[in-house]
């Protein structure tokens, strides 16, 4: 009795297990059994390693080959077991060396002819196994670059199944690579065009203001204006204020994109760290499944996973279906999502900064001085209660946006020529983003905004003094607890932001601004 | 007979004289009843064996124990509990194969034991 081992990875989610297949060729009729939970794409491997292997320049024993996936109660899918199939096959006929074998994982999905076709999937499959102990990898050729941001892994980048055998001591001709240019791994561009830049926005100056105050402490944001006020304009330029990310945060936003072939017209797998913060902007007729995560069987990340650790951006807010705005709250709070599918569930990252944009009111109009909304009364009501109190509550800062007038217009060439770009107002939320940082450190949080309420008013207590305006309003009852704590973080970042050691009067004032009116729609509109 | 009957009685001896070089007691050739045939069955020691004969004379159509289906087995299991509750048969019985080669006056032989799935 024969028995060889080799190793792959099986993914559900981001959460990698490493898998044992072990072959055995015994002396009976030939047969090829693939047994421990292959999907329907698994299954067929057996098919895809035979032709593979004969085209290879092997040939295979004319006994039952069973192979075995442990451990057998773990669901595996896909093609990506292919090469480590193949393998373990090929080393029980005595055609490899096992040693050598064993030593190494093996990803990658077989062509008929013994070429290697790449995967998606590999970067945290390659962190599954390092996390494992394996400090060798063999991968398609086409995954070589996502792979190699593995640090500290022996990985090899291969394109036939000759190769890799004869990496295991076999000597076969390796044909030439054919499938080289099949697939065009293209860049993922999560990179703003170049083209955007604050500088851009005309007038708008508190609406900028506010932005940095925002992408400096992570707070949500809101923008309630009329139609071509530069709503849109503005949650475009976020992303441009936001620093790189950290290379724990990129590789985690990496291997969301690596599991998820076909995002960003990306097949199969990524080819670069991504380390700029996403943006993404879904259309208001998307569904649940798309924004949150699903899939079919498996579980899958939505659009919050992709915009992990940047922007989520929703235009026309209130046109999106209350189910979806509702479905945000939870992973608004926990910062990630439980996808749970009939093949498991899987937790996704989404930790991302939401902007909404909305209209005061159906025709836009709402916030005009001339006085021209034509909206009644009862479609303002039910066009404002779209957007929940529970949400709204979630989201520190609201602000009114009023399109720029003739004399900010004229004003706004001053402003550019005094120079107020996105690069520099970056480096200003750099600046406030390590203040914070060094004062939550020995903490899980980094931002402000991820404060939670205790530690705020226990840690990061603000002179009585100079929050003299606060109380009155919480005193009044205008402010509620909650709200009393959205003020205090903002004003901390805006001390942040100014460079000084704690928030002083001035701050206070302008977090009560920033934080603006509990129902911003409704308020604006006059009746 | 057409060609290849004659080349599968061919094989058949070859295979009934490589079990007698081997101390197999040939009982009978191509038994068959209402459940199929068996080539041949023999005994050894206190153990029947029922053999499955399958003559290539080249490898066109892949190795000869791939021509051996599920099916085949099945039938041929049931073929050998008809031949043992009509014949006193020793207490044990085993499923086997045999693949022979002819090719050009050269013959060789491939014999699995044991080939219950």
């Amino acid at each position: 009795m024969i028995v060889a081992k080799s190793y792959g990875v099986s993914l559900l989610g981001l959460a990698g297990t490493p898998i044992e297949i072990e072959a055995e060729i015994s002396s009976n009729l030939p047969n090829f059994v693939l047994v421990g939970l292959p999907d329907a794409s698994l299954t067929e491997a057996k098919d895809r390693v035979r032709s593979a292997t004969n085209n290879s320049g092997f040939t295979l024993p004319a006994r039952r080959i069973t192979v075995n996936l442990s451990p057998a109660s773990v669901p595996k899918h896909g093609s990506g077991f292919d090469l480590a199939i193949a393998v373990a096959v090929l080393t029980a006929s005595g055609q490899l060396n096992p040693k050598s074998v064993a030593d190494a994982v093996h990803l990658g999905e077989l062509a008929l002819d013994g070429s290697l076709r790449p995967i998606a999937g590999v970067l945290p499959s390659l962190l599954a196994a390092k996390k494992a102990g394996f400090s060798r990898a063999i991968v398609p050729q086409q995954n070589l670059t996502e792979a190699l941001l593995v640090n500290d892994m022996h990985i090899i980048g291969v394109s036939s199944l000759a190769e890799v055998a004869n990496l295991h001591g076999a000597n076969v001709s390796v044909p030439a690579s054919k499938n080289k240019g099949l697939v065009k791994v293209e860049t993922v561009s999560t990179h703003p065009s170049p083209k955007v830049d604050v500088s851009d926005v005309i007038g708008q100056g508190v609406a900028i203001h506010a932005l940095t105050v925002a992408a400096a402490g992570g707070h949500h944001l809101l923008m309630v204006g009329p139609p071509g006020a530069g709503k849109t304009m503005l949650a475009e330029r976020l992303p441009t204020l936001l620093p790189d990310l950290e290379v724990e945060q990129a590789l985690e936003n990496t291997a969301i994109h690596s599991i998820v072939a076909g995002h960003n017209r990306n097949w199969a797998g990524v080819d670069e760290l991504l380390v700029r913060p996403p943006f993404e902007a879904p259309h208001h007729t998307s569904s649940v499944a798309a924004l949150v995560g699903g899939g079919m069987g498996l579980p899958r990340p939505g659009l919050i996973s992709f915009a992990n650790n940047g922007v989520l951006f929703l235009d026309e807010a209130p046109e999106f279906a209350q189910p979806i705005l509702e479905a945000l709250r939870q992973p608004l709070e926990s910062g990630e999502v439980l996808i749970n599918r009939s093949a498991g569930s899987a937790r996704f990252p989404a930790r991302f900064q939401l902007v909404l944009a909305a209209n005061p009111c159906p025709c836009g109009k709402g916030q005009s001085t001339k006085g021209d909304c034509n909206c009644t009364p009862q479609q303002k009501v039910r066009y404002a209660a779209k957007l929940s109190g529970p949400l709204l509550d979630r989201i520190d800062i609201r602000l009114v946006i009023q399109p720029a007038s003739a004399a900010e217009i004229a004003i706004s060439k001053d402003n550019q020529e005094s120079g107020m770009n996105s690069e520099k107002l970056r480096e200003l939320v750099s600046q406030a983003r390590l203040r914070s940082s060094a004062r939550l450190a020995g903490t899980p949080w980094r931002l402000n905004s991820q404060v939670p309420g205790p530690y705020l008013r226990r840690q990061m207590n603000v002179e009585k003094a100079m929050r003299v305006k606060l109380d009155r309003k919480l005193e009044l009852g205008e402010l509620s607890m909650r709200g009393y704590d959205r003020c205090l973080r903002l004003a901390w970042t805006l001390a942040d932001l100014s460079g000084e050691e704690r928030p002083n009067d001035q701050h206070i004032s302008q977090a009560l601004y920033l934080r603006g009116q509990d129902n911003p729609m409704e308020l604006t509109c006059p009746t | 007979m057409t060609d290849k009957q004659d080349l599968g009685a061919l094989g058949e001896k070859a295979a009934a004289e490589y079990l007698e070089s081997l101390g197999y007691q040939i009982l009978i050739r191509n038994w068959r009843c209402r459940f199929g045939e068996v080539d041949i069955i023999a005994a050894e020691g206190n153990q029947t064996v029922f053999v499955e004969v399958k003559t290539r004379s080249g490898s066109g159509f892949g190795h000869p124990f791939e021509a051996i289906t599920a099916a085949k087995v099945r039938s041929m299991r049931k073929t050998a509990g008809a031949y043992c509750s009509e014949h006193k048969t020793a207490p044990s019985i085993r499923l086997d194969a045999i693949a022979v080669y002819l090719r050009g006056g050269q013959t060789s032989i491939e014999h699995l034991k044991q080939v219950f799935r």
